[in-house]
């Protein structure tokens, strides 16, 4: 697409960001040359801006573009019986519902916060909503997520209710870590989340291990059809840290069913992921390793579901990992403590304009998928369900005294004292052998 | 003593080494007598006893597997892990990349859902790049959880001072793991220590640090007829009286039991009896059994490779303090690493670790006999 048949109001963004000197987004070159493209096909970018590529300051304007496009060129491809279309009303309505409740969730974390009912590290995930949406969305129960400290709406889009999740920022004992986790530490068993790490590629060998379960099972254990795939998120500053490139080692040696999903936001607090990575292009370092490596715009949430479909099943079949690098950008700063001072309003205003909600309503409804009406009515109900859930945290009470004790170890007596608490090695009993050598 | 010692250790060992391996082994037959068990029905060594032990739990439990540096092909890089690969598989004997952040992350994610991975370290300095998972992934995701996932994993690897491996392969992590909630910490001596503490690790549901030696490990040492059996356990959280004694208590774990023991024969030659205790268990530590010793004896004397401050001595001292203050007839001695760096040169090595000589003199300042203080090189 060439510049000339872009909208108006496109060219005025384009016009506008990149007069300074400061490159503030990486240029998206071209999708990388494996068979594995998924939908990043549509994304096929200026070569005016990948000439640039090898250059230390990319301006790279197309991508929103790109965006529009994208969307724009969807819209003639829609018959009226809709079968042209990437998703049936059901799904969209179900992506639709995710990202509002992930939006409204997290806005509503914002007033409760400065309403000091919640308090230490709070980091929101607005504007990423399509990232989580679009992944989280295609797993099944038994499939594991392991996320970073930046994980209400992963622990939302895998299926924690969001009572749960409030009561646990606020600390109370009906969160799902009865208060002892906090924001950044959202666990859940249930529903296999192992939400939350603080430090950066913390996560990234925990979920390579999750996938390696997976694998043991269903070589090891022999149980039928064990396929659980693990979806690993966390952000471009990881992908400059050892561990990171450990695992993309490990899971492709051991071809291990797991998606390594970078949400790059392009900031790490306040440094730029230009001036902290040699080469920012970081779907990249799949190939390195021998996996594919995948880039997405990660504002559309149908592009990144469209991605994800592919890793997801690749996984599922036994094929090993994929890295998907999702082009994305948080509104809010890195937490609820960060004045975001060095982030250009020029670039904050080109990416809300790319908002996901606002893109997939869009393109829902010039589809002729629902009406303004239906959407309106999912829009109270998250309202009406965030609304339930500041409720219930406030009502639920704090943790007991007693509780700060407990649950240091599984086990507090080890396992040397048997269940009528006299040490096993004085049971005369204690020698019948089990184990068979 | 003279006699040409056959060990299956592969590293080379200095002369004052040697002697000290000499000197144990004579003591180890006199000091068979004086523990609990049985009249010895065979003798194993360290590396036998935690390959046995290894060997049963694997087989018992298919959910266990053991996964670190040269586990596999190589048979373990102090041959622990000897025939295991044979015996099970690639898949359960995992041979890992150089990556102990990576492979250690692995192992606890591994057991966030359900299997019971042992994580070797070639030695645990190494485990240093992987702290964070093992203080923050592992010890306190039971806490962090709120009792919803448990980490059933067992980090093992030999600890401590090996003999001329310098400054950055000899540090003693007992006080550092021992000083964080969620983990249990243990420190076998003997052949039976090791496999009754192992096999009692790998069941448990909780992340254990084992801490290893691997100067002990070509040790042979008697094993009773319980021992051998393969449901036996040693209870987690319970010291052992090697020695029993009434003038003084001294202290020790890992490869300073022996040291100790051979201190408290040389002084019962001058009519001082010590009541030598294995720790075993540094977390949770057994203060009952030690409080009860120092009640008896109203002196304790602290043995421990590593560094002095914040060491395991500061913490058993000060428990007795709390708890057994107006029992003690002197105040408590703590003999410990030098505090350095581990020097390479062997005169400098022998100096920077505890001897028996010092293990001695304290015992005799604590019953106020005159002493020289300071160490002869």
């Amino acid at each position: 697409m060439s510049a000339a048949s872009l909208s108006s109001s496109i060219s005025v963004i384009r016009a506008a960001s990149f007069a300074n000197d400061k490159p503030a987004l990486v240029s998206s070159a071209r999708p990388p040359s494996s068979a594995f493209l998924g939908s990043s096909a549509g994304l096929r970018f200026d070569p005016l801006s990948s000439s640039a590529a090898g250059a230390g300051l990319r301006p790279s304007p197309v991508v929103a573009a790109a965006a529009a496009n994208v969307v724009k060129e969807k819209q003639p491809r829609s018959s009226p019986s809709g079968s042209n279309l990437l998703i049936t009303k059901e799904e969209g309505l179900e992506l639709y519902e995710d990202m509002v409740l992930g939006r409204a969730f997290e806005d509503m974390c914002a007033q409760m916060y400065y309403r000091g009912k919640m308090f230490g590290f709070v980091h929101l995930y607005n504007g990423q909503e399509a990232v989580s949406t679009g992944f989280i969305k295609l797993l099944k129960q038994e499939d594991s997520v392991v996320s970073t400290y930046r994980d209400h709406v992963h622990a939302l889009s895998k299926g924690v209710p969001a009572r749960q999740v409030m009561s646990e920022l606020f600390g109370k004992e009906t969160g799902c870590c009865r208060g002892q986790g906090g924001s950044m530490h959202m666990f859940s068993k249930e529903h296999n989340l192992i939400g939350g790490f603080a430090f950066i590629g913390e996560g990234i060998p925990i979920a390579t291990g999750a996938a390696f379960t997976s694998k043991y099972k269903r070589e090891v254990l022999k149980e039928e059809g064990c396929d659980h795939v693990t979806v690993a998120f966390f952000g471009d500053g990881t992908c400059n840290n050892g561990q990171f490139f450990e695992c993309l080692n490990m899971a492709q040696l051991w071809k291990l069913p797991i998606i390594f999903v970078v949400e790059n936001n392009l900031w790490a607090i306040g440094m730029s992921h230009l001036r902290a990575t040699s080469d920012p292009q970081i779907w990249k370092k799949g190939p390195a390793f021998g996996m594919p490596g995948v880039h997405v715009d990660g504002m559309d949430v149908l592009k990144v579901r469209e991605v994800a479909k592919e890793a997801v099943e690749r996984a599922r079949r036994g094929e090993g990992p994929t890295l998907v690098e999702c082009e994305t950008y948080r509104f809010r700063g890195h937490s609820l403590a960060d004045p975001d001072e060095l982030r250009e309003p020029a670039e904050k205003a080109k990416y809300a304009a790319r908002d996901p909600i606002t893109a997939l309503k869009k393109y829902m409804i010039e589809s002729n998928l629902v009406s303004e009406a239906e959407l309106k009515a999912i829009d109270k109900k998250i309202d009406e369900v965030v609304e339930d859930a500041v409720e219930f945290a406030d009502a639920s009470p704090p943790p007991p005294r007693s509780q700060l004790l407990e649950n240091v170890f599984a086990d507090p007596k080890g396992f040397g004292i048997g269940p009528d608490g006299r040490y096993r090695c004085e049971d005369p009993k204690f020698t019948e052998g089990t184990a068979k050598v | 003593m003279l006699s040409i010692l056959r060990r299956e250790a592969a590293a080379g060992c200095s002369d004052a080494v040697l002697l000290r391996e000499r000197l144990r082994r004579s003591c180890a037959a006199a000091t068979a007598r004086l523990r609990g068990y049985a009249t010895a029905a065979k003798e194993m060594t360290v590396r036998e006893a935690l390959n046995t032990a290894l060997d049963e739990e694997m087989s018992a439990d298919p959910r266990v597997f053991l996964m670190g540096e040269e586990v596999g092909e190589y048979q373990g890089a102090y041959k622990i892990s000897k025939g295991l690969l044979q015996k099970f598989g690639p898949e359960r004997v995992v041979d890992t990349p150089i990556t102990e952040a990576g492979f250690t992350g692995i192992g606890v994610g591994a057991a966030y859902y359900g299997l019971r991975p042992v994580v070797e370290f070639m030695t645990f300095n190494f485990a240093m790049q992987a702290i964070d998972h093992i203080i923050n992934s592992a010890a306190k995701m039971n806490y962090m959880s709120a009792g919803n996932i448990s980490v059933p994993i067992v980090f093992r690897g030999p600890n401590g001072a090996a003999a001329g491996v310098g400054a950055q392969h000899s540090q003693c992590y007992a006080a550092w793991y021992g000083s964080c909630p969620g983990l249990k910490v243990l420190a076998p001596y003997s052949s039976e220590d090791a496999r009754g503490l192992l096999k009692a690790a790998i069941r448990d549901p909780d992340p254990v640090v084992f801490l290893e030696n691997e100067l002990i490990y070509g040790e042979r040492f008697p094993v009773s007829a319980e021992a051998l059996d393969s449901s036996f356990c040693l209870p987690i959280g319970k010291a052992k009286i090697e020695r029993e004694g009434k003038d003084v208590t001294i202290t020790a774990f890992s490869k300073m039991v022996g040291l100790s023991l051979e201190a408290a024969e040389i002084l019962a030659k001058e009519g001082i009896s010590a009541e030598v205790i294995n720790l075993l268990s540094i977390r949770p530590l057994d203060r009952p059994t030690i409080n009860a010793s120092v009640r008896k004896t109203s002196r304790l004397v602290t043995v421990e490779e590593g560094f002095p401050q914040h060491g395991v001595g500061a913490e058993i001292g000060m428990s007795i303090i709390e708890d057994s203050f107006g029992y003690l007839d002197a105040p408590i001695e703590r003999i410990t690493g030098a505090d350095v760096p581990m020097p390479y040169a062997a005169n400098l090595e022998r100096m920077a670790l505890p001897q028996i000589e010092d293990i001695v003199r304290a015992a005799k300042r604590v019953c106020h006999r005159s002493v020289p203080m300071a160490a002869t090189a």
